[in-house]
């Protein structure tokens, strides 16, 4: 069930000059851009959004004329704007491209069932195609399975690695080549960030190129929302009464992102232009270091023909990384599984998943 | 006195007894004209709507809205309508929207 926010009965019937949109001058500015300070009214923010995105993808060659394109769908506000407004900016520019929803099951109880649920009623709002695998499908383990072997504090290792494979594999069973995620300009900008941090500036031309391939999969990425601020996603959803998910998994971000993430929101509300801002530093870090060399836009490719040798997933390495987690996981369930079973109790939980309900009640 | 309508969003509910929608009447000081801020309604959030005090640092940073709650007033971004100066009339909708939560 999907309860939209509630329109305004209060209307102004006065207006100052100074409240009016800075750039049609007729209505009420209801909003101030975070990228540039304009006040604009509502009409003008969905054609600057929405036309935005549409130079973004222009200028970056992102799609051609008959490409299928996946969009990884997680029901989230992110992805649920991404895929209103491709499909939008598809039939409003003809770029002739197939969209499919494409949706990961984790097997997270209580998260993913009800973010499901969203994604399903997208489907008929948007009248898009969908796709679900599940952790089950692809890895005979499920994130709940996961986390009580491994502990929750391993749980994002698995959740990034495994979820990024997902994505692909799902992908490729549908014979896509391009996968499109909602990430966004908060999102690179905190990327950044931590890499600086971290010292890891290898990283940097990764993280802010709108369009990649990792190693081992043939499947490029790109992400039509760089430049978008989180704020404004969630401007346009609330504008547009788009249906979206919105609980926080219940294994949270590592700290560390954490971290990086509040100290990004207390700098934007200060200056707002700052997401943009880390963005470019680290694009402009990436030219430096590749000055001399080719600096043509080129996406990272793959290493063709190495297959994983377990899963026969395409991988750089003899064994994928997810095999390779999956392998010592595999151990820790055969102990835990001895551990557990007393005779007379075939029932009884493992101590993991008491452990998690603890920590599932202190959110 | 005032009659507002104050909406938590975008995952926000969890902190209000997962209800999204409150209908409110605010007084200042048993006063029947003194103006309702925008500031007061926060301050009456703070003091009888979250329930696990230990919430309130969800909600409330620096004693203001924490960076990434978006909050809107009648759809207008509160940073156009005076943020919390902003007298309160009958029927406004305030609504208070969560951009961190689960992209
Ligand atoms: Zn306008
Ligand atoms: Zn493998």
């Amino acid at each position: 069930m999907f309860t939209a926010p509630s329109d305004p009965v209060n209307v102004r019937k006065e207006l100052k000059v100074t409240q009016l949109c800075e750039l049609c001058h007729s209505r009420k500015a209801i909003i101030r851009r975070p990228k540039n300070l304009q006040k604009i009214c509502k009409l003008c923010f969905f054609h600057v959004f929405e036309t935005e995105i549409h130079e973004t993808i222009v200028s970056n060659d992102l799609f051609y004329r008959g490409e299928r394109v996946a969009v990884g769908a997680s029901g989230g506000k992110d992805s649920t704007v991404l895929a209103y407004v491709l499909k939008l900016l598809n039939e409003r520019h003809d770029y002739g491209i197939e969209i499919v929803l494409l949706s990961i099951d984790e097997g997270i109880v209580g998260y993913r069932d009800d973010s499901l649920a969203t994604v399903k009623r997208n489907q008929q709002q948007y009248q898009l195609p969908l796709e679900i695998f599940s952790y089950q499908d692809l890895y005979d383990w499920t994130m709940d399975d996961i986390v009580e072997t491994a502990g929750i504090r391993n749980s994002c290792t698995y959740c990034g690695v495994l979820r990024r494979q997902a994505l692909d594999r799902g992908a490729a069973k549908l014979e896509i080549k391009h996968v499109v995620t909602g990430h966004n300009a908060d999102d690179m900008a905190e990327t950044v960030l931590m890499n600086i941090l971290r010292g890891d500036v290898a990283r940097l031309e990764k993280s802010t190129s709108i369009m990649t391939s990792s190693t081992g999969s043939p499947i490029k990425r790109s992400k039509p929302f760089k430049y978008c601020y989180q704020k404004e996603i969630v401007l346009y959803a609330h504008y547009k009464k788009l249906d979206y998910f919105s609980t926080e998994c219940t294994y949270a971000p590592e700290a560390f992102r954490g971290t990086a993430r509040e100290l990004m929101k207390n700098f934007e509300a200060i200056r707002p232009s700052c997401i943009i801002d880390i963005i470019a530093s680290g694009e402009s870090f990436v030219l430096k270091q590749k000055m001399g060399k080719q600096n043509k836009k080129k996406i990272i490719t793959y290493n063709d023909g190495n297959r994983c040798e377990r899963c026969g997933y395409l991988s750089s390495n003899k064994i994928c990384k997810a095999c390779m987690l999956l392998e010592g996981l595999e151990k820790s369930r055969a102990q835990i599984k001895i551990q557990v079973q007393v005779p007379g109790e075939p029932q009884q939980e493992g101590p993991a998943k008491v452990l998690r309900t603890l920590e599932r009640l202190t959110f | 006195m005032v009659n507002v309508k104050v909406e938590f969003l975008g995952g926000l509910d969890a902190i209000f007894k997962k209800q999204r929608v409150h209908k409110l009447t605010l007084k200042k000081n048993n006063s029947d004209d003194e103006p309702v801020t925008v500031g007061d309604l926060i301050d009456y959030i703070v003091e009888n709507m979250i329930e696990d005090k230990n919430d309130v640092e969800v909600f409330l940073q620096n004693g203001t809205v924490r960076a990434g709650i978006l909050t809107l007033i009648n759809d207008t971004d509160w940073e156009l309508e005076g943020e919390k100066e902003y007298e309160l009339e009958d029927g406004d909708i305030i609504s208070f929207t969560s951009t961190l939560h689960g992209g």
